[in-house]
């Protein structure tokens, strides 16, 4: 569980998952293109995400294609939300979300 | 072939068999689902049919690929939906040391299905773990 707070707590790996959240199952190069960054260190933070075992990847012919794997996250949801109250709280995320109009990730950091 | 619709991956601490048996056995699928349960004789060709608690069928499809305790695919498809080329999804069992990797891949999934198939097998997933670690007396989470 380490490895997936330590994989999360930077802004650049939070911004690969959501590319793979948008558009699941792409290859380096296509996620390359959101990135103003070298392949080399978009390689490395894909590294670190799939030791968490937050990106998966499975060869599709010659292509490696990276998938989010929700998981560990659903074990971290698991581990701390009480099963009965997680009717209120998606009415309180679904409100928030309504009322904020799909805030970026970008403006809250 | 399509790309991947989702791929999805846990590590389980439980044996080949354990798991085999609880992703094809219709008591555990009922347990595990919540609502409904699987029924084939998993054998290739033999249908698959989601039976939701009422005792009616929900969807059916054909099991693909039956290759105990390893590989198993099966196709997916809605009984109203006769138009649509149906889902696959294929459930891939690996011994990793002492645990188990199970690889979940689901192909030609259209946006609605994803979207409420994608939480139910994460959500799954995750109860299958909880359910075969507990049975074994291991703590849920490292």
């Amino acid at each position: 569980m380490d490895a997936v707070f330590k994989a999360l707590a930077d802004p650049t790996r939070r911004k690969l998952l959501d590319q793979l959240y948008l558009h699941n199952g792409q290859t380096l190069g296509e996620l390359c293109k959101h990135l103003d960054m070298t392949r080399q260190a978009v390689t490395k933070h894909l590294t670190v995400l799939e030791a968490a075992n937050l990106v998966v990847t499975v060869w599709q012919g010659r292509e490696k294609l990276h998938y989010l794997n929700p998981i560990p996250i659903q074990e971290i949801y698991d581990r701390w939300l009480n099963k009965y109250e997680r009717r209120q709280l998606n009415a309180l995320g679904e409100l928030k979300r309504t009322l904020e109009d799909n805030t970026k990730e970008t403006e809250h950091g | 072939m399509d790309r991947p619709t989702f791929v999805y991956v846990t590590y389980i601490a439980t044996s080949l068999e354990q798991l085999w048996d609880a992703l094809t056995s219709e008591a555990f699928t009922q347990q595990y689902w919540g609502e409904g349960q699987l029924q084939s004789d998993w054998q290739v060709g033999a249908t698959v049919q989601h039976i939701n608690p009422d005792g009616e069928p929900n969807w059916q499809g054909e099991v693909l690929q039956s290759e105990p305790p390893h590989r198993l695919a099966y196709s997916f498809q809605p009984l109203d939906a006769t138009e649509n080329q149906p889902s696959r999804v294929q459930f891939e069992l690996q011994q990793y040391g002492t645990l188990v990797k199970l690889t979940l891949i689901h192909n030609r999934l259209d946006a609605q299905s994803c979207l409420t198939i994608s939480r139910k097998w994460t959500a799954s997933l995750s109860h299958l773990k909880h359910l075969l670690e507990i049975a074994d007396g291991l703590a849920l989470v490292a």
